[in-house]
């Protein structure tokens, strides 16, 4: 019997490894793809926020008062300041985003307003009117200056108390460590995106390897030999299953290179785990993998074709999906030991855990053996499919 | 005369979908496709199911070679049940038909080893029984093809040979030159008859009269999921011609339906 399950599995390698086409699509493409993509978004961000910085601004002031002006000399080099008043026409100029001005208009007699205006008597404050362009870079980067600059000043005038100023820190104000803080980040995002590549790695590969086979008549072939149904079904989902974690170990890849260029803080995050956490890891990864392998096969099986295997894959990918946002609106793993009763569900809250550090045996056994047992009762399922001719040969 | 094959009331309904039940301009939703089917063959004997298309014989050899499951009845194929010992039939039979399809992407190399060892083919034998059958065919000069790339002709030339890897005592063929070019149907008929010299016995479905009457020894002429007669090629034609003596058993057939 056990010959007859690694004859499967050899023949599904030699399919798989042997076809470089499918190779490079299912193991290496998601990889790279997710890395030059997360990458080139990260740099146009990038590019995006730092465009505009080398043109020069001129910003037109009128009724500058003498309590502003030292501010606007520390306005970025590139900044050109003018004391000129101006007019309506000059303010419709600026609807031209190749026009890079800024043009502020302070209340006559600003300082001795600031100085009489109390708040108390519900008056409105004095308003200092600043136009732009929020199209053209270089304007809207001053605008954003300039009102940082200003805000400042109102709070230097009126300033009663500060919060956290940075100015004193003899210990860190958060107290939470840089590892916890690590944790918490990677505890919302890791186990979404892992499920996310695992499932898309045997969405590349199972239907063609069921429903596939069944289209292209080949399955038969493999009903008449006399192997057991299920040698062939259980061959089936740990083969696919080893090459779907592949696919997903490359997206993982891909996403963990890709990280620092598209979130340029994420190199400072802490990402320590030790040996077992990893281990665990990998156990229940690969316990998931098992599971949507199952699955995904079982609903191959039951279509007619790919085509059809792939409509009917898709509410079922949503499901999983699902599954993987909940960790982003809950405050750590389950205390409730039934939770880790549920496929999916089960090895959301595991990787949530060893993320965040109170990784437990408990669930992690319960979630690996439900696994396993779903599995035995998929490759039970499958194991009657293939015995089935109204889902074998039925068209 | 040793019995190596024994079919017993055999029964298959099949389900009729709504259109299909329009095509057939009837409302019962089941069809009979084989009817109380018995038959038997010997060892080393040619057997032939002739009837035309639709009258059970695919289904009939699809159940001996355990695809599908009989509603009722059994066929003990040298001392195994299809319905208690599935498993144990199909090691002990080569079953062809165009259905089995081969993959596409693998070598006749590749596949020979693979069914061989699904078979549980000794290594050294799998070698050996590989250069025979590959150059009695002429495969051996594209052991290293991918399926896809082969020649019609050669592709079913390699379904054949992949049908036999295990050398089984029983073969049973779905009309075995159905769609072969002259050459490669003669090649087929003649390696029939190598194996029947060999001592193996072969079950065939065929429409074709002159195909029964060069290759069978024993044939049962099956109409409408019945076995109409069954006998020698001789005791059926019974002094006409093979194709003369079916139409005279349809019509009186046909003539006490009505």
């Amino acid at each position: 019997m056990k010959s007859n399950v690694l004859t499967i599995i050899k023949k599904e390698f030699a399919r798989f490894f042997g076809d470089r086409q499918l190779l490079f699509t299912t193991v290496i493409m998601p990889g790279l793809l997710i890395y030059l993509i997360y990458s080139f978004m990260g740099t146009g961000i990038e590019s995006m926020v730092t465009e505009g910085a080398e043109e020069m601004v001129t910003v037109r002031v009128e009724n500058l008062p003498t309590t502003i002006a030292p501010l606007l000399g520390e306005l970025d080099p590139n900044t050109v300041v003018v004391e000129q008043p101006f007019v309506e026409q000059d303010i419709y100029l600026l609807e031209d985003k190749d026009i890079d001005n800024v043009l502020v208009r302070f209340p006559i007699g600003f300082d001795s307003l600031l100085a009489t205006y109390d708040p108390s008597e519900g008056l409105p404050a004095p308003n200092i009117e600043i136009y732009y362009n929020s199209t053209n870079n270089a304007s809207s980067r001053v605008f954003n200056e300039l009102t940082e600059a200003l805000t400042a000043f109102e709070d230097g005038i009126s300033n009663r108390f500060d919060i956290n100023r940075s100015d004193c820190p003899t210990f860190s104000y958060d107290q939470a460590s840089d590892e916890s803080i690590g944790a918490m980040v990677w505890s919302k995002i890791l186990p979404m995106l892992i499920m996310m590549m695992l499932f898309s790695g045997v969405m590349a590969i199972a239907p063609s390897a069921i429903a596939g086979e069944k289209e292209r008549g080949t399955i038969a072939t493999l009903l008449v030999t006399p192997m057991r149904r299920n040698e062939l079904a259980m061959g089936k989902i740990v083969s696919l299953s080893c090459i779907a974690l592949l696919s997903g170990i490359s997206s993982f890849i891909g996403i963990a290179l890709s990280l620092p260029n598209m979130v340029p803080d994420a190199g400072t995050l802490s990402f320590h785990y030790t040996a077992s956490d990893y281990l665990v890891l990998l156990l229940v990864i690969f316990a998931s993998v098992l599971i949507m392998a199952s699955a995904v096969s079982l609903l191959s099986a039951l279509a007619k074709d790919v085509k059809n295997a792939g409509t009917m894959i898709t509410p079922f990918m949503l499901i999983v999906m699902l599954a993987g946002l909940l960790p982003m609106f809950q405050n750590g793993a389950s205390d409730n030991l039934a939770v880790y009763l549920i496929p999916f569900y089960n090895s959301m809250e595991v990787m949530v855990a060893v993320f965040l550090h109170e990784m437990q045996w408990g669930p992690v056994l319960i979630t690996l053996g439900a696994n396993v047992v779903y599995t035995g009762v998929a490759v039970w399922g499958l194991t009657r499919m293939f015995n089935s001719e109204k889902v074998m040969f039925s068209r | 005369m040793e019995e190596i094959l024994r079919v017993d009331e055999l029964c298959k309904t099949f389900t009729l979908s709504r259109k299909q039940q329009k095509i057939e301009r009837t409302s019962t939703r089941r069809k009979t496709a084989v009817d109380h089917l018995s038959f038997n063959a010997f060892r080393g004997e040619i057997f032939g199911l002739l009837g035309p298309n639709g009258a059970g014989k695919t289904t009939t050899l699809r159940m001996l070679s355990t695809l599908i499951r009989p509603d009722s009845g059994d066929a003990i194929l040298d001392g195994s049940s299809v319905v208690a010992n599935p498993e144990e039939v199909r090691s002990k039979i080569g079953f062809l038909t165009s259905e089995l399809k081969l993959e596409d992407f693998f070598t006749p190399n590749y596949l020979f080893d693979f069914f061989s060892r699904l078979h549980g083919v000794d290594d050294a034998v799998i070698a050996d029984r590989k250069q025979r059958m590959f150059s009695r065919f002429g495969i051996d000069r594209f052991a290293e093809v991918k399926v896809a790339n082969l020649s019609t002709g050669m592709k079913q030339k390699l379904s054949l040979v992949i049908s036999l890897v295990h050398d089984p005592e029983i073969i049973i063929f779905d009309e075995p030159t159905n769609g072969l070019d002259v050459l490669t149907a003669r090649t087929v008929t003649d390696y029939l008859q190598e194996l029947r010299a060999e001592g193996k016995t072969i079950i065939l479905s065929t429409h074709i009269f002159s195909l029964v009457e060069r290759l069978c020894d024993r044939v049962g002429i099956i109409i409408d999921g019945r076995m109409a007669t069954c006998g020698t090629l001789s005791e059926v034609s019974d002094g006409l011609s093979i194709e003369d003596r079916f139409f005279e058993i349809y019509k009186s057939l046909k003539d006490n339906e009505a």
